[in-house]
């Protein structure tokens, strides 16, 4: 009597028909999309604030360099006493003040100009000011050696390193990134499908427990069966909903691809066209960089591992809901379980970035409780074929071996009502 | 007489704790079994290792003269104390999963069902959710579903409890019905008067060991102390109650009456006929009421285990 089918088919059916999951499915890269938007929005209304700084310069050689930019604006103050000065900056709510004393030496002067500020300035307010100062009194410097500016200029060398990999394709220097990106978000959705699976799973273990249908199922069902059912349908579910979000991820990037081609529109000023057009370079470089990148590889590997990872740690859920009467009682167990995961998550997050192929990185990915996510980091950085092998097979083995383990604690856990499991019960159960 | 089911011998132990030690039943086919005792005496565990839930550590258990195989699953319809349903799954759905994981087909199982929702008049609950039923009602649905694959053996464990009276009564009577289709019946229970009503066979489980076992009547006729209850009327009843008290082995006994009289329990010597007390009692006053004293199944249960402790 093979009874497998029949309870994967039933679990996939009960998570794909909460309504939780509908919402998720069709909502999240709405709320994405929705998301990335504000956030750009937000830095928009950001940059529009002009900040005003007043300006006391004692020696009124540097007032004519401070240009007004889009968002900052310069006021002569040098008028007032220092101390009139700041106290019209503060009655009048200016962004900062900066102070050029009037100093015998070039040298002297470089150490006593200020800016004096309510909050501590932001530094792309301040490292153009000291860029300013330092070029103008850098040039003074050389003429009163003796030097011709123009010649120091002209004999000024630019270096643009060229970027190209072994085989002879060009990368920019956004390749970096990009892969950072798509890197980054696989492990991360990674992560979160490990956790928010991985939880249905528990879920649903204690809903059984707790009902006590657990019972009349156990007698037509091998309590294994019941929790392989029970992983295997669950994790039908997420590859499902990963589908969905691959398929709607492509239908919008070729929208959103198809909408950037129309973009310049005609009343748009030749500026702004070349603007836009060296806007879409760009957009174009980062496309051929993404397009570049092993994507269906990548997609191939995140349901390698995925299937992993999420076997793992769900038949450790599994366990845990088995050890437990009800959802609060399961937080004691829950540590353990996380604390890899959110490793794998720092890991990536800054020891792949820093050195993809470093000691970290590499040991990382081939530690199954952190591998799925950081060799998923790792991937779009290009890793020997043998190295992936390798941490797959150490990833399903120690699938096989935790089933087994997990499939132990939960033929015991189901059947014990009202126990308050500890870590010693459960390490007796695995002898029952 | 076959066996419908045997245990041999069967111990369970649970790291320290023993559950069941050399524990032996048979089940008589076509019969209702009682199975008996306190809690923590080792029913469950019984019962679990007889659905091959959990395995003995020693001792072997027999369905039909074979040895337990997971084959017998199916032959096997248990209905747990301890019960309950998805709540978010509609009836019908939940129903027919079940009957499918007891290995029958889709069509079959439509059909059964539909007989059975018709039976109970329960077919407009099909779409319901269970979430939506009340206790009583899901209790319904899962006595269908223990008895809808048509077991050869049949284990209810508090089968009435969370019933009104009435289905109750539905519930019993489906029961006997099985029995007499040829289904063997075990039954475990702390209501002794279900077990009065219904078995005719039964076993008292205590401390994880049987301490009685085998036909109710058997059991009762060995239990019972050759004592009769007596209602009399007499003109001075104490003068008789202290003449009798001399003679006789007498207890006060208690029953209702819608007049006076006086009440006794008369114990004679496991020698002594009934007819000569009957004639002295009749010589002396006008006897209202005779009759032998029966031991209750509760009776039983409460001296036994209370000897035991």
């Amino acid at each position: 009597m093979n009874n497998l089918p029949l309870i994967i088919k039933r679990e996939f059916i009960s998570r794909v028909r909460n309504k939780t999951f509908i919402i998720m499915t069709f909502l999240s890269p709405l709320i994405l999309i929705g998301m990335i938007g504000v956030i750009s929005w937000l830095t928009t209304l950001n940059n529009d604030e002009i900040r005003e700084i007043a300006l006391v310069d004692e020696t009124g050689k540097f007032i004519q360099d401070f240009k007004n930019t889009e968002n900052v604006r310069y006021l002569d103050y040098s008028k007032l006493s220092l101390n009139d000065a700041k106290d019209s900056v503060v009655i009048k709510k200016l962004y900062g003040l900066l102070y050029i004393p009037l100093k015998s030496t070039n040298a002297e002067l470089s150490k006593a100009i200020q800016f004096y500020a309510e909050d501590s300035p932001n530094l792309s307010v301040i490292n153009p000011i000291e860029d300013l100062i330092a070029t103008k009194l850098t040039n003074q410097n050389f003429e009163k050696e003796g030097f011709d500016l123009t010649t120091i200029e002209n004999s000024r060398a630019k270096v643009n390193i060229q970027i190209e990999n072994f085989t002879g394709e060009k990368t920019s220097k956004m390749s970096n990134y990009v892969k950072m990106f798509f890197g980054g978000a696989a492990g991360y959705l990674l992560f979160m499908f490990i956790i928010i699976y991985g939880n249905m799973v528990m879920r649903s273990v204690i809903e059984e427990k707790s009902n006590r249908i657990i019972e009349i199922i156990i007698s037509s069902v091998k309590p294994m069966q019941l929790m392989m059912g029970k992983i295997l349908g669950t994790s039908f579910a997420g590859m499902l909903q990963f589908l969905i979000w691959v398929i709607l991820g492509g239908v919008l990037l070729l929208i959103t691809s198809s909408l950037f081609e129309v973009s310049p529109s005609p009343v748009a000023s030749g500026a702004a066209i070349d603007a836009v057009q060296s806007n879409s370079n760009e957009i174009g470089l980062l496309l051929q960089d993404i397009l570049r990148l092993p994507l269906i590889f990548l997609v191939c590997l995140f349901f390698v591992y995925f299937v992993g990872g999420y076997f793992l740690y769900s038949s450790i859920y599994a366990a845990i809901g088995a050890a437990v009467d009800s959802e609060t009682d399961s937080q004691q167990f829950m540590l353990p379980v996380l604390i890899p995961l959110m490793l794998g998550i720092y890991v990536g997050f800054f020891s792949v970035i820093e050195n993809p192929h470093g000691t970290v990185s590499t040991i990382f990915s081939m530690i199954p409780l952190t591998s799925p996510v950081v060799m998923l980091m790792r991937i779009p950085f290009g890793v020997p074929w043998y190295e992936i092998v390798i941490s797959v097979l150490i990833l399903f083995g120690s699938v096989i071996f935790m089933t087994w383990f997990a499939g132990r604690i939960y033929r015991v856990g189901i059947l014990m009502y009202g126990k308050k499991a500890s870590y010693k019960e459960i390490w007796k159960w695995l002898k029952y | 007489m076959t066996q419908a089911l045997e245990a041999k011998q069967v111990s369970k132990r649970f790291g320290e704790f023993t559950a069941l030690e050399e524990m032996s039943i048979q089940v008589p086919a076509g019969s209702i079994f009682g199975l008996l005792g306190p809690n923590g005496a080792g029913k469950t565990t019984l019962i679990r290792i007889i659905n091959q839930i959990t395995l003995p550590d020693s001792g072997a258990v027999f369905l039909n003269g074979e040895p337990l195989q997971p084959k017998h699953i199916k032959d096997i319809g248990y209905l747990p104390e301890e019960r309950g349903l998805y709540k978010s799954m509609r009836v019908g759905e939940q129903a027919m999963y079940l009957a499918q994981l007891k290995g029958l087909s889709k069509k079959e199982a439509n059909q059964r069902l539909k007989y059975w929702f018709d039976k109970f008049e329960i077919t407009h609950w099909w779409d319901k959710k269970i979430q939506e039923l009340s206790k009583g009602m899901a209790q319904k649905v899962q006595f269908i579903v223990t008895v809808l694959h048509q077991p050869k053996l049949l284990i209810f464990d508090e089968p009435f409890s969370g019933f009104d009276p009435i289905n109750a009564n539905v519930i019993k009577d489906e029961i006997l019905q099985l029995r007499d289709e040829g289904a063997t019946v075990i039954f475990s229970t702390h209501r002794m008067e279900s077990v009065e009503e219904l078995c005719d066979h039964m076993a008292l489980l205590n401390r994880s060991k049987k301490i009685l076992d085998g036909k109710v009547s058997d059991i009762k006729k060995a239990y019972k102390s050759n004592t009769f209850e007596v209602g009399l009327h007499s003109d001075n009843q104490e003068a008789l109650a202290g003449e009798l008290a001399q003679k006789f082995k007498v207890t006060p006994a208690y029953f209702k009456t819608i007049d006076e009289q006086l009440k006794l329990n008369i114990t004679l010597d496991a020698s002594a006929n009934s007819n000569d007390l009957l004639g002295y009692l009749a010589s002396k006053s006008k006897i209202v009421r005779f009759n032998e004293v029966i031991p209750t199944v509760n009776e039983i249960f409460i001296k036994t285990i209370s000897e035991n402790e």
